[in-house]
């Protein structure tokens, strides 16, 4: 049931996609292929905090061995993409096993600098070995459409089709895997890894396949990445893009796939458009260039003040307002709603209980 | 099953078409400006009857902000100067520059957005080796004019792969040839150590350097990356290998990195430069912020005191030259805000070069046409030594002098040399003169 409902919402998104992509010109469709790598990376983010209760600051440099792996892929062994992609997310998962291995015995604080390292130290390896990694001018691929679709198709077209695809069914994959047992599980260490222990779970082995999933999910964000910009190199995947996407996951709303969506395109839509109005109002060079930035602060203010639990839980609590009959909504945030109702009451699957914020805080 | 769960899919699918849409509506309403252009006047994307639209790629926040986030500004105001002087065949050009902030998946985002939507004409001066190859594939499969690339990499002199892109400075190449030349007559039989970026530009510089060096007296080869600002161990090898030239290929930063951290070794050896990584005001201002963070203080121009570097544009300080007198006209009518430095006259000039080739280009130019007339060859103009533009050479500028800093502003000294990119090819004096700049400021 569950798989058929979320299948039924990949397919009509996808319409929905497929129809905007035709009708928009050809740069915002380059926009959505960029919003689509961000919905991955973010949801991975997304699930590994606010499901399984990590926290990640190296979402990035995952992205980057993703990268660089669906890089080497197309270049020396001529790879097609369909094939690139399961190849780059199942390599940094190899390399989120190591480091989940690693982390799992980190929490809050401990855990935040151990990724640290990983999104610093990762990239200038590309800078230490440039006859593998092409130094700091990275490697760069090129996708072509298909020639079925006719010389005029417009290759951001295309990018963007492909990248939205694969953000669909990754985003099928993690709703089941939330709604499934695994989930449930997560659920639970994250919101008291001792009473989840207690019960029989294995605290340290679901933290590690969290760390997996959501590294996987980087590495396809990779992927996607090195084809929308045509370009991987270290300069891509700075600690400010780790930081961007857990800004973006926070912003969204974190352990929901909606509020990946939400993050996404705060990060990708949110400069431009401020761009075209600061220059558009004749503001110096000096200001306008700096305005992105001081926007992109303001919104992630105002977002967290007014919306607490996100850009989704803020919709979801207007939502409750309107529709105040819902059943199964849980009271003021503090009062805890049973664990067999947080699953209920999702219209996504990850949805973070308004209650968990104590526990983290307590917890970290 | 509840209510709830049954409002579940039409929620999630409202959410993701209320995105689209969102993203939508933005391109409607700009779509329709860059299109449909006057009649036929509208020769080319971005050609109005009266407009010329181009665009950039632009580091104006980020770690090479400083200095170079002045040199699009200053571009813009020579074309402000222009379009009040009558324009280009009466169209005024309108630049259009981005932050990129020096990333270059952020460089393909921008140059994107101004190619699709903004329908530029041109992409001018994009700065940056790392960002600009990010776009260079796809600005010559889209067949956009790339025009004076603010790099000076070899790699965009390559017509057969890049027949639309031109670069403009010297090539890192040439002047590495023509520091080396100057360093093997002038410090005959010292001991020489390389600093350079370990990438295409100090290597391109290096390549230069080596095919005028003997090698016997290279004592060391030190390089550092611009993310890692520890260069520290670079400088104490660089020290025991009894270094007494130092030649750098390096940016401001690390130019000033290195001299601070050669201070602290008491490690004074003649400092040969790249012009890249010396503009004495740029160069000035790191080394008394940098010493500031440290807890000292230095004085900028003492510290860039007698650094020999080379110049391909008329030197700052030499008032009596006609373009420094046009471009600090037009600064201080345009771009008074910036300080009058090597970057805005890097900039200006830049401008002046676009200038006189959209001229050539003709009344109605088209994206192949200003190709063809570049390649016909741009007269002179602000650079000191000519263009190699040709049907075979996009490369740019041929020459440089050598200069010394003195009170923070580079002297030049001697002849302007020319030399060409291949191992044996001489490094000779330019017969030629710079021709006088034109008295209405137009090319």
């Amino acid at each position: 049931m569950t798989l058929l409902r979320h299948l039924i919402a990949a397919l009509v998104a996808g319409a929905v996609i497929w129809a905007l992509s035709v009708q928009l010109n050809a740069f915002r469709d380059f926009q959505m292929a960029e919003i689509a790598v961000y919905v991955v990376a973010i949801a991975g983010l997304s699930l590994l905090i606010g499901l399984s209760g990590q926290i990640s600051l190296g979402q990035g440099a995952f992205m980057a061995i993703g990268a660089y792996t669906a890089a080497l892929l197309m270049l020396h062994l001529n790879w097609p993409l369909w094939a690139v992609f399961p190849a780059s997310a199942a390599v940094t998962a190899l390399a989120g096993a190591v480091v989940g291995l690693a982390a799992a015995r980190l929490s809050g604080p401990y855990l935040a600098g151990a990724t640290l390292m990983l999104a610093v130290a990762l990239p200038s390896l590309a800078s230490q070995f440039p006859g593998v990694f092409g130094g700091d001018q990275g490697l760069s691929v090129t996708v072509i459409a298909p020639a079925a679709l006719g010389a005029t198709f417009p290759p951001t077209r295309w990018l963007a089709w492909v990248c939205a695809l694969a953000a669909l069914i990754t985003l099928v994959i993690l709703a089941n895997l939330g709604r499934s047992r695994v989930g449930r599980n997560w659920r639970a260490i994250r919101d008291d890894p001792i009473a989840a222990a207690l019960s029989g779970l294995n605290v340290g082995a679901l933290r590690v396949l969290a760390f997996i999933v959501s590294a996987a999910c980087a590495g396809l964000a990779g992927a996607m990445l090195a084809i929308t910009t045509s370009l991987v190199s270290p300069g891509s995947f700075t600690l400010s893009l780790s930081i961007a996407l857990l800004a973006g996951a926070v912003l969204g709303g974190l352990g929901t796939l909606t509020g990946a969506l939400w993050g996404a395109l705060v990060i990708v839509l949110v400069p431009t458009y401020v761009t075209d109005v600061a220059t558009s109002h004749g503001l110096s060079g000096g200001v306008a260039a700096n305005i992105p930035i001081a926007a992109y602060g303001v919104v992630l203010i105002i977002v967290m003040l007014v919306f607490p639990y996100g850009i989704q839980g803020g919709l979801r609590r207007l939502a409750g307002q309107f529709l105040p009959t819902s059943p199964t909504r849980p009271g003021s945030p503090g009062q805890r709603a049973p664990a067999g109702e947080h699953a209920e009451d999702l219209d996504s699957p990850y949805r973070r209980p308004p209650v968990s914020e104590h526990q983290e805080e307590g917890t970290s | 099953m509840n209510k709830s769960h049954r409002l579940r899919l039409p929620v999630i699918a409202a959410a993701v078409t209320a995105s689209l849409v969102a993203a939508g509506c933005g391109s409607s309403s700009s779509s329709g400006s860059g299109g449909s252009g006057g009649g036929a006047a509208a020769s080319a994307p971005g050609i109005t009857s009266t407009q010329i639209l181009i665009g950039s790629h632009q580091p104006l926040t980020g770690p090479a902000a400083p200095g170079y986030s002045e040199i699009a500004p200053a571009a813009n105001a020579y074309f402000q100067y222009v379009n009040a002087h009558g324009g280009v065949y009466g169209r005024k050009i309108k630049y259009t520059y981005l932050d990129d902030g020096y990333d270059p998946s952020k460089t393909v985002s921008v140059v994107h957005q101004l190619v699709l939507q903004d329908n530029v004409f041109s992409i001018f001066n994009g700065l940056g080796t790392p960002t600009h190859l990010a776009v260079v594939k796809y600005l010559n499969s889209t067949k956009v004019p790339d025009l004076f690339i603010a790099s000076g990499c070899d790699c965009w002199n390559n017509p057969a792969a890049y027949p639309y892109s031109f670069g403009w400075q010297l090539d890192y190449v040439r002047e590495g040839k023509i520091l080396g030349a100057y360093i093997k007559q002038h410090f005959a039989g010292k001991k020489i150590g390389y600093f350079y970026q370990n990438d295409e530009f100090g290597q391109d510089g290096v390549k230069g350097l080596d095919f005028e060096i003997p090698q016997s007296q290279v004592v060391s080869r030190q390089t550092y990356v611009p993310t890692n600002v520890n260069i520290g161990p670079a400088v104490a090898a660089l020290k025991a290998a009894g270094a007494q030239v130092v030649v750098s290929f390096a940016i401001p930063a690390f130019n000033a990195l290195f001299k601070l951290a050669s201070l602290k070794l008491s490690f004074n050896p003649t400092l040969v430069a790249s012009n890249v990584g010396t503009d004495p005001i740029t160069l000035g201002g790191l080394l008394e912020a940098f010493a500031k963070k440290g807890g000292a203080k230095v004085n900028g121009n003492q510290l860039t005191q007698s650094i020999i570097t080379d110049g391909y544009l008329p030197t700052l300080g030499d008032g009596s030259n006609s373009w420094i007198a046009l471009f600090k006209k037009v600064h201080d009518t345009y771009d008074a805000k910036a300080p009058f430095d090597g970057n805005v006259l890097y900039g200006e000039a830049v401008g002046y070069t676009f200038v006189q080739a959209m001229l050539k280009a003709g009344k109605n130019p088209t994206r192949a046409g200003v190709v063809k007339a570049i390649e016909g060859g741009l007269p002179q103009g602000a650079s000191v030594a000519p263009y190699d533009y040709s049907a075979t050479d996009h490369g740019g500028m041929m020459g440089a002098f050598i200069g010394v800093i003195k009170n923070g502003a580079i002297i030049q000294q001697g002849p302007v040399w020319t030399t060409d990119t291949t191992p044996t090819g001489p490094v000779t004096q330019f017969s030629g003169s710079q021709p006088a700049a034109p008295a209405s400021g137009m090319p």
